[in-house]
């Protein structure tokens, strides 16, 4: 895209993309090391993604009043107004993923020194890790405005949704074993929800991108699969379609 | 379920495939889906053209100013026409009410249909013609006369009132139509110059529907206004387009974006990009488009 005839409006939208790969670097390793701080049960590392948050928190308000500032300022037009509204969505989404990584950094504090049967833990990291390579393709989507690559993220969430509803069974599995399980597994059902989101979070990404970059919304339907609202017992006939068997 | 299923896709390619199905069965009927397509891009309801320009090309002397303009006029709709300074907008607007007729050498040539009527027919009484086509001008220009007498000079070369009280009655109720009535109702006597800006320019445009026009061109009307007169203006110009068909050249985008229904955009003569404003705005097609609405040239 050439260059506005006025330079400070580059200036800002520069300073608006910046600041949404900045949070995006930040909720990275947020997941990151909040996956690693369950797995290992690393309390410090628990720690500091809980109080690392708050500098999302103040990025996101602040790509808020830049962009308020910029419409007021500048009146922006087509792209450039897809440009700055799309940048509140984004910082929106990366504010909310920095949220379920903390909460999971939270749960991991409220579990520790308990019983765990660590194979269940695994499969939490294994789900966390798809999510961060979403969250990771996403936010290089965002860099690259590629159109391409964010739909490529937008599908693989299905897949995200799938191994969480498998990771559920699994849990209630060892509740129904062991009533002592109970609140380990609940605590750890919570992260796996936590992380399921954030794969959520990403597909909304990848929505804002689509927009941003071709002015049109995603008119597919969304791969939804988490099924697990139907798997309790209280929609009996929605068991038969039940997918994750 | 695979884990790796791919996402539903919406089902449009069935929609889009089956009336071509259905033509291989059915005689082709005017109007039916078969036609459908062609409509599409410009929005579905679409409202009939009150002007239509074919290939319309203008000359100053050897000079091509516009490359042959294609376009509609929809009627009761707000069109507007932007485009950086020199591309022709507004040399574009004055053939619709044939004031390029007034500047020597300017020479127009192609179709502008007004009703399905040329309007460049040998036989067409102009003046007629600009009763039709009323025009509101950059700058506010009353007569140097009294405010009543501003618009009543329209009503009565054209004969339009029978008696005093007819007269007085155009009068009303065109300053009423351009929201100005409160205001001038106790100063009809005084002149029309002594009047504020944006009053001055919406006398004018109680001027211009004082003859009962089908068409309102305004070239720039606000650009002289300030905030306040601005917004009055545009606010007007909104209940107008119940009345009238309504074509806007405007450098303000933002004013074009907030008036409009439709947007055409000019450059460097040719008639670039046309549209819902809606669209124009927040989704152009054309490269140049963009860059002119986002401040990148002009």
């Amino acid at each position: 895209m050439s260059e506005h005839t006025v330079a400070s409006f580059d200036a800002e939208l520069q300073e608006l993309r910046r600041s949404i790969m900045e949070m995006g670097g930040i909720a990275e390793k947020m997941l990151a090391d909040a996956t690693v701080a369950l797995v290992r049960r690393d309390v410090g590392l628990a720690q500091s993604v809980v109080t690392t948050d708050f500098r999302l928190d103040t990025i996101q308000r602040d790509i808020e009043e830049k962009a308020i500032l910029t419409i007021a300022r500048r009146q922006p037009m087509a792209i450039d107004l897809r440009e700055v509204i799309s940048a509140i969505r984004i910082a929106s989404d990366i504010e909310r993923i920095g949220d379920m990584a903390k909460n999971i950094s939270k749960r991991t504090l409220a579990i520790s020194g308990q019983f765990e049967p660590q194979r269940v833990v695994l499969g939490v990291e294994r789900m966390s890790d798809m999510v961060l390579g979403q969250l990771k393709d996403i936010l290089d989507a965002y860099t690259q405005l590629d159109v391409d690559k964010a739909l490529e993220v937008w599908r693989r969430d299905g897949a995200t949704d799938a191994l969480y509803n498998s990771l559920f069974r699994e849990l209630l599995t060892y509740m129904m074993e062991d009533p002592r399980n109970i609140t380990f597994c609940t605590h750890l059902l919570f992260c796996a929800k936590n992380v399921e989101r954030i794969g959520d979070h990403t597909t909304n990404v990848a929505e804002t991108i689509h927009y941003l970059v071709t002015g049109q919304p995603i008119t597919a339907e969304r791969p939804k699969m988490d099924r697990t609202a139907y798997e309790t017992g209280i929609h009996d006939d929605a068991a038969p379609g039940a997918p994750g068997a | 379920m695979p884990a790796h299923a791919e996402p539903k896709q919406p089902p449009s390619s069935e929609i889009e495939t089956s009336p071509a199905m259905t033509d291989l069965t059915k005689p082709v009927v005017a109007g039916d889906a078969a036609s459908a397509p062609a409509a599409a891009p410009h929005g579905a309801n679409r409202p009939e053209p009150k002007v239509t320009a074919s290939d319309v090309k203008v000359f100053y002397g050897s000079a091509e100013a516009l490359h042959g303009i294609d376009t509609e006029i929809p009627a009761h709709q707000v069109t507007a026409l932007i485009g950086p300074s020199g591309c022709g907008k507004s040399t574009f607007l004055r053939c619709l009410n044939r004031m390029n007729d007034t500047i020597e050498g300017a020479r127009v040539t192609g179709r502008i249909l007004m009703d399905g009527e040329d309007i460049y027919d040998k036989s067409l009484d102009v003046v007629l013609l600009r009763a039709r086509v009323g025009m509101v001008f950059q700058k506010p220009n009353p007569f140097p006369k009294s405010i009543f007498e501003n618009i009543a000079y329209g009503p009565r070369i054209h004969g339009l009132a029978k008696n005093k009280a007819e007269l007085e009655e155009i009068v009303e109720r065109s300053l009423r139509r351009a929201g100005l009535w409160e205001e001038a109702k106790d100063r009809l006597k005084e002149p029309g110059t002594g009047l504020s800006g944006g009053q001055q320019q919406r006398l004018c445009i109680a001027r211009a529907i004082a003859v009962s026009p089908e068409v309102i061109l305004m070239d720039e009307p606000c650009s002289a206004l300030d905030p306040i007169a601005t917004a009055r203006i545009e606010e007007l110009i909104d209940e107008l387009r119940q009345n009238y068909t309504i074509v806007i050249v405007t450098h303000s985008m933002q004013q074009a974006a907030r008036v409009s229904q439709k947007t055409c955009f000019f450059h460097l003569g040719d008639l670039v990009e046309e549209g819902d404003t809606d669209m124009i705005f927040t989704n152009p097609r054309d490269k140049r488009t963009q860059d002119y609405i986002t401040g990148r040239f002009g």
